[in-house]
This record gives structure tokens, C-alpha cells and sequence, in this order.
């Protein structure tokens, strides 16, 4: 059972930013489906829920010219199932449809995963690999400066996503060997082309969340293929290590996806 | 706590709840809809599988004040009297049960499969589609039968 608190259904941006405001430890709560278990678990005690996904400005898929921009309440489903998603960044619906399962993506969204940038979840890599810009309540933040370090974002107190834009590349891929209970990337690689430009963003694998693979990234603009990667390794000294994988195997799996991803542009490559 | 009134199986419910009542206590406490099971109580096994507004959720994860305003449907809105719907009829004539905790969840997320993607679906869908469900029993080879079957007596009494 969870710790009592107050829900709040905000209707727009100003009212949920003066609910979270007015209460002493206020969290928001889009999709709910990182927040709830967390409360379940006691880690997480807010004494009121500000429900965000009623805002309309948080909603709406649409192409805008060279972008394509995604309200921070669309669930994964949606975006997965998004007619204009699939033509702009193929492998941005495929990796949608790829976290957790239909019953998540039915209520997870984009903005609540990117704000709580947990280690192993899919959209970071995204997000950082192509170069998003995340729109919020009160500024617009760079893919670079938003990522902050495990379940850490550039995200000031109260401040909410209401948008990511994405610049549309030439091509990318997603690679990821998934953890067969949670589902969650034990390490997948985004990685996405811009003419003679290379973004490789590594998930699941790295001790402070996202990263990008600036190596690779470089071999990658020398030579878009598979075998320019061939010598390049990881430091498994910045990688995860549990019960599910090694530093030394995530390190390994961090190669191989970026290697997969590169060889299977516009899809999602599973590793296992 | 919060009014909530919730459009279930077809029938306005309301009931007065604490806000961080889930919605599948609100479903077995407040209306005493005990089809709906909670299993890991942790959005892992699928158990508590209910339809909310179209699309098949875990009901262990959404609070019942979320779903204020909404339409929830169960196990138990399902069959029309004494007749079973196709997908419980098909469950029944594959054994896709054995000890039949998952049972109610497994069906509610395959009668969305159905509703979702029409009756021409294959056997890997159905089983990418069904990965938010989880069965200690079974195996999963007479579960997927028994839905593959469900779309195909869809098919036949579309024809």
C-alpha cells in the first residue's frame, strides 16, 4: 500500500505548476508507470500527484519541417502506432513499441521516461542520439545538457516537458539485448546519420545513465559501416555490473549493438 | 479522498475512495468485481488486465481516480448470459488454463489483441502481444491456440 497523498488532474500548464507549488513534496505523474511501483515500494512519498497528461499542450505527434516533435504525455503505444513517426524516424516507433509490454505502452509516455531518465530505459538513447531539444514549462534544453547522471535530468524543481523535438536524420537504427524478465535494455545503442555526422547513444549499460560513444561516433563519420567499429571497445570501468550482466559483458553488448544498429538502419534489432 | 465514477461493463459505478486507491481495488473492493486478480501487484504478470478506454492496462498501475470519467471493462462484462464470449469459449475448448489465476487477465489482453489488430493476426503477434502476460501453468502453447482460434471463428462469422 502506498503512503496516503492528494491527486490533482491539472488541466493546463499553470494550474499543474501551482498544484506542485502549493504542496509540500509534490510529484507529477504522467503515465505513472515509474512513479506508482516506486510508491508501491515506499521509495517515493509525495504528498500530492499532479496528473499531467489532461494538459493539451502535452499532447500532439506532428512533423515540422527538418523535426518531429512528440508531447510529453503520447504513450509509447502511441508513438509506436504513429503513421507519422514511422515515415519520419522508422526506428524511433520501432524502439516505442519495444519497451515493456502492450499494457505499459498503453499508459507510459515519453516525457515521464525522459524526466525520470532511468538507467535502462529505451527513450534517453533516442533522445541523445539524435540530438532532441527538450522543450519545457520554462526553456527549451539540449539533448547534451538534459541527461545528468542516473534517475538525474537538467530538470529544475516543478519545472515540466511539454514537447521533445527530434531532428529527422538520414537514418537510424536501435540495437538492444533486453533483460528477459524486465524487459528493460540490459545495453542498446542508438545510433543515428546526419549527412556526414554520427550520434552513437549508449542505454542500459553505462553506471551514470545514457552516454554517448564519442569513438565510435568518429569511426562511424569515417566509414558508416559495421566494420569501421572493429577494434573499438567500451571501458567496461563505467559500466553497470549486477546480477543480470557483467561490467565486462554490458561493455561487450555496448559494441555489438552499435555494430547491429549500424547494419539494420529504420528498425529495432533485437540482440536476444 | 475523491468521488469517482467509473463507466464499468457498461454501468455507471461510483464510489467515494482514498485518492491513492488503485483502480483494480476499486473494481474488487468497492464493487465487488473479484474477477480481476492481482497477482505481483508489481506491473510485471498482467493478472489485474482490464480494458480502459479501448486499450488493455494493468490495472494494478493506474489509480481508480485516473480512470474517473472513463470506461473499464472486465472479465465479468464479457459473456452474454449463458454464452460465453469467443475468446473465454476458445480458452475453454483448448485448455488454455490450468490452474486459471492468469486466466482473466490473459483474456482481457487477448480480446484487446483482437479488438486492436482484427482477426487476421499470426502466432508471433499474438505472442509478442501477450508478453505482458505472464503463466506459471501452461506453457503459453494453448493459450496462443486458443486466440489464434478466437480470430478465426471471427473470421468465419464476419463471412
Amino acid at each position: 500500500m502506498m503512503y496516503d497523498f492528494a491527486y490533482h488532474r491539472a488541466r493546463t500548464l499553470d494550474d499543474a505548476r501551482a498544484a506542485f507549488r502549493d504542496a509540500d513534496d509534490a510529484a507529477y505523474v504522467s503515465g505513472g508507470h515509474s512513479l506508482l511501483p516506486t510508491m508501491k515500494n515506499r521509495l517515493a512519498a509525495p504528498d500530492r500527484l499532479v496528473h499531467l497528461t489532461a494538459i493539451p499542450e502535452l499532447r500532439g505527434i506532428a512533423r515540422d519541417g527538418d523535426r518531429l516533435v512528440i508531447g510529453a504525455a503520447e504513450t509509447h503505444a502511441g508513438v509506436a502506432a504513429s503513421p507519422v513517426v514511422q515515415e519520419a524516424i522508422p526506428a524511433l516507433a520501432a524502439l516505442a513499441g519495444s519497451i515493456g509490454d502492450p499494457q505499459v505502452r498503453h499508459r507510459g509516455t515519453m516525457g515521464g521516461s525522459v524526466a525520470n531518465n532511468d538507467p535502462a530505459a529505451d527513450y534517453p538513447s533516442a533522445v541523445l542520439g539524435l540530438g532532441a531539444t527538450i522543450h519545457t514549462s520554462e526553456r527549451e534544453i539540449d539533448a547534451d545538457d538534459f541527461f545528468a547522471g542516473m534517475f538525474t535530468t537538467a530538470l529544475d524543481e516543478g519545472e515540466i516537458v511539454t514537447r521533445i523535438a527530434f531532428p529527422v536524420p538520414d537514418s537510424a537504427g536501435y540495437a538492444k539485448m533486453r533483460n528477459p524478465a524486465s524487459r528493460y535494455a540490459l545495453a542498446a545503442s542508438f545510433v543515428a546519420r546526419f549527412g556526414g555526422d554520427v550520434r552513437v547513444a549508449i542505454t542500459g549499460a553505462g553506471s551514470d545513465g545514457v552516454f554517448r560513444w564519442h569513438e565510435a561516433e568518429e569511426a562511424l563519420a569515417a566509414r558508416f559501416e559495421p566494420g569501421a567499429l572493429d577494434g573499438l571497445a567500451v571501458d567496461p570501468d563505467g559500466m553497470m555490473s549486477d546480477m543480470h550482466a557483467s561490467a565486462a559483458f554490458r561493455a561487450h553488448l555496448c559494441a555489438v549493438g552499435t555494430a547491429r544498429a549500424v547494419a539494420n538502419p529504420g528498425r529495432l534489432t533485437l540482440l536476444a | 479522498m475523491s468521488d469517482v465514477t467509473i463507466n464499468v461493463n457498461g454501468t455507471d459505478r461510483s464510489a467515494t475512495v482514498e485518492d491513492r486507491t488503485l483502480l483494480v481495488d476499486f473494481l474488487r473492493e468497492a464493487l465487488g468485481l473479484t474477477g480481476t486478480h492481482v497477482g505481483c501487484d508489481t506491473s510485471q504478470c498482467g493478472a489485474c488486465t482490464v480494458i480502459l478506454d479501448g486499450k488493455a492496462v494493468k490495472s494494478c498501475t493506474v489509480l481508480a481516480v485516473m480512470a474517473e470519467g472513463s470506461e473499464v471493462r472486465t472479465i465479468e462484462g464479457l459473456a452474454e448470459g449463458d454464452e460465453l464470449h469467443p475468446v473465454q469459449a476458445a480458452f475453454c475448448k483448448h485448455h488454455a488454463l490450468q490452474c486459471g489465476f492468469c486466466t482473466p487477465g490473459m483474456i482481457m489482453a487477448a480480446v484487446n489483441i483482437l479488438e486492436r489488430h482484427g482477426p487476421d493476426i499470426d502466432e508471433a503477434l499474438v505472442r509478442h502481444q501477450l508478453e505482458g502476460n505472464l503463466c506459471r501453468c501452461t506453457g503459453y502453447h494453448n493459450i496462443v491456440k486458443a486466440v489464434l482460434d478466437a480470430a478465426q471463428q471471427t473470421r468465419i462469422a464476419a463471412e
